[in-house]
C-alpha cells in the first residue's frame, strides 16, 4: 500500500455534479422489506423479551396479534435476506483491500478517512454486518421454527427446545447490536448513505471518497461503454 | 386509604367485630394421588371433562390401557399405564394420574412473557388466565413435566386448574370427587403430606415395597400434587415422572442474568453510537472537491 493509493488523491474534473447508481431499484425495495420486517420482529421480540418492553406489543395491536405475526414477518425477513445474499454475495467477499482497511479502522472511527486505503463496493464493516445478518437470519429462522412448533419437539428431545431458546436469544441480541450500528451509520454518521438506499444514487465524489475501487471499476466500465 | 388485598385485623373507632378478620388461615392446598390404590378406572378423567365442559373425544389406542399418549389442551387429566418388571421378575402394572403438578416454583410462570397470563394463588394453585395469554408457548419450554398444551383454534394455552373455581367456593376438585377407591385425597399440603407419609410407611412395613415413598420434588419447591409411589427411587417407571425436576437452567439464565446483560448491552450500544456522534460527528464528503478547484 503506497501513499499515492489513499483516498486523498485528487478528484477527476469530470466528477462535477455526476451521480452514480449505487443500489438498483430491486436492491432498494428488498432492503426496505428486510428493514421493515426486521423492525417489526425487533419490536415484538423485545416485547416478549422483557415485561418492561411489553408495551411495544401493545402499539402493534396487542400481545396475541404480535405473537401471531412475529413468525410470519420473520419468514419474510429471512426470504429478503436470502435475496440480498443472491444479489450481494460476490461483493460481500472479504478481499485483500478489506484486510488493509481493517487494520486502519481506528482512522475510520475517528473520521480521518484520508488515511484509509481504498476499498470496493462495501467496506469491511458493511461486510461484517451483512454476514452477521445472513447467519443471524438463518439461526433465527431455524430456532424460531422450533419455538413456533415447540410441541412438535418430542419430550425425549426437549434439549432442542432449550437450545432453540438459547440460539434465538443469542442471535437476536447479536443482530440488534449490528442493527444499532447499521442504523446509526446509515442514517446519521455517513452522510449520503441514507439517500443512496432510498433513491439509489451517490455523488461521484462520495463514491470516490468512500469506495474508491468500486468508483474506479464502474467509471472505467462507463467510459468504455460510451 | 383502604387496601383491598390486605386483611384488616383492627379498626379504630369501630363498633362491633372487624369484618373478615380471622375467618381463615391461608392454607396451601394439595392433591394426594396414591398410585398404590389406583385401579385405572378413569373416573377422574371423565369428571375432569364434565366439570370443565369438554367433550369426550375418541381415544388413541397405543397398545396400552391409556386413553391417549399424553394430556391435551382439552384433556387435562390422564391416567398413565406402565408395565414395569421388578428385580425379582414379577410384573407391576403402574397407574399414575398425570396432570399439572402446581409447582411452588412454577417453570411455566417463570418462562411466560405475557402480563398476568399465569398466576399463582396464595393457596398454591397455578392458573392460566387465557384472556392474558398470547399463545407463545414459552410455558411449554419452562415446564419440567410437559403439561401446558396449545389450543390451535383460540391460540391459548391450557392445563389443569386444580379446579380453582371449585376450590374457591370450598369444593374439592372434580377428579377427587369422582374417585371410587379413595386413592385421591384433597386438603391442605400439611395434611396430605401426613397422610401420604403414613401410607408410605404402611407400604414399607406391611407390604413388599421397601422403597415406598412420597413424591414431592424439592427441585421445584415442592408440588401441589403429591404421589405415594411403590418405589420412590424410580419415578420414571410411572410414565416418565422426572426423578429430579427443576426449571431448565436455560430458562433460568434467559429470564435472569441474560435479560439484564442483554438490556445493558443494548443500552450500551445506543449510548456508544450517540457518544461517537457527539465526539466525532458525521462523515461528510467535501462538496467543494466535487469538480471544484484542485487542491
Amino acid at each position: 500500500m503506497t501513499v499515492s493509493q489513499t483516498i486523498s488523491s485528487a478528484p477527476a474534473a469530470s466528477d462535477s455534479g455526476r451521480k452514480l447508481l449505487r443500489y438498483t431499484f430491486s436492491e432498494r425495495v428488498n432492503h426496505w422489506i428486510a428493514g421493515l420486517t426486521y423492525v417489526y420482529c425487533l419490536m415484538t421480540g423485545l416485547a416478549f423479551w422483557s415485561p418492561y418492553l411489553f408495551w411495544l406489543a401493545t402499539i402493534v395491536g396487542g400481545g396475541p396479534t404480535a405473537r401471531f405475526w412475529h413468525p410470519w414477518f420473520g419468514i419474510v425477513f429471512t426470504v429478503s435476506v436470502f435475496a440480498m445474499y443472491k444479489a450481494w454475495r460476490i461483493d460481500m467477499r472479504t478481499t485483500d483491500a478489506d484486510l488493509a482497511w481493517k487494520k486502519a479502522i481506528p482512522y475510520y472511527i475517528r473520521n480521518e478517512d484520508e488515511k484509509l486505503p481504498p476499498i470496493g463496493r462495501f467496506n469491511y464493516g458493511q461486510k461484517l454486518f451483512f454476514w452477521l445478518m445472513f447467519y443471524g437470519a438463518i439461526t433465527l429462522l431455524i430456532s424460531g421454527l422450533a419455538l413456533w412448533f415447540v410441541e412438535s419437539i418430542p419430550w425425549s428431545l426437549r434439549w432442542l427446545r432449550y437450545l432453540a431458546i438459547f440460539l434465538h436469544v443469542t442471535a437476536g441480541l447479536a443482530t440488534i447490536g449490528g442493527f444499532i450500528i447499521h442504523v446509526y451509520m446509515g442514517a446519521a454518521m455517513v452522510r449520503g448513505g441514507f439517500n443512496s438506499i432510498v433513491r439509489g444514487e451517490v455523488s461521484a465524489t462520495w463514491a470516490r471518497t468512500h469506495h474508491r475501487l468500486w468508483y474506479e471499476r464502474i467509471t472505467q466500465q462507463k467510459t468504455s461503454q460510451h | 386509604m383502604s387496601q383491598a388485598t390486605l386483611q384488616i385485623v383492627k379498626i379504630s373507632g369501630h363498633a362491633g367485630t372487624v369484618p373478615g378478620a380471622g375467618v381463615e388461615r391461608a392454607e396451601q392446598v394439595c392433591k394426594l394421588v396414591d398410585t398404590t390404590t389406583c385401579i385405572g378406572c378413569k373416573a377422574c378423567e371423565v369428571a375432569c371433562l364434565e366439570w370443565n365442559g369438554y367433550q369426550f373425544t375418541e381415544t388413541t389406542f397405543d397398545n396400552s390401557y391409556q386413553t391417549m399418549p399424553e394430556t391435551a389442551w382439552n384433556y387435562w387429566n390422564l391416567i398413565k399405564f406402565n408395565e414395569h418388571e421388578r428385580e425379582d421378575g414379577t410384573l407391576q402394572l403402574l397407574m399414575r394420574k398425570d396432570q399439572c403438578m402446581h409447582c411452588a416454583d412454577p417453570g411455566c410462570l417463570a418462562a411466560c412473557p405475557a402480563d398476568g397470563a399465569i398466576v399463582q394463588y396464595a393457596n398454591g394453585i397455578v392458573d392460566f388466565q387465557q384472556q392474558n395469554c398470547i399463545g407463545c408457548g414459552y410455558c411449554v419450554s419452562g415446564c419440567p413435566f410437559d403439561i401446558p398444551k396449545f389450543n390451535p383454534t383460540t391460540k391459548k394455552m391450557f392445563k389443569c386448574t386444580l379446579c380453582a373455581d371449585r376450590v374457591t367456593v370450598g369444593l374439592e376438585p372434580a377428579c377427587i370427587k369422582a374417585c371410587p377407591t379413595g386413592c385421591l385425597h384433597f386438603g391442605t399440603k400439611d395434611d396430605m403430606k401426613a397422610i401420604a407419609e403414613n401410607r408410605a410407611e404402611q407400604l414399607r412395613e406391611h407390604f413388599d415395597f421397601k422403597d415406598a415413598g412420597v413424591y414431592d420434588p424439592a427441585g421445584v419447591g415442592g408440588t401441589g400434587v403429591i404421589y405415594v409411589l411403590h418405589d420412590v427411587k424410580n419415578p420414571e417407571a410411572y410414565g416418565g415422572l422426572p426423578h429430579d425436576p427443576h426449571i431448565p437452567w436455560v430458562v433460568r439464565v434467559w429470564k435472569g442474568p441474560a435479560k439484564w446483560l442483554g438490556n445493558l448491552a443494548m443500552v450500551g450500544g445506543i449510548l456508544g453510537v450517540a457518544l461517537h456522534y457527539l465526539r466525532f460527528g458525521p462523515k461528510e464528503v467535501d462538496a467543494s472537491k466535487d469538480g471544484g478547484p484542485q487542491p
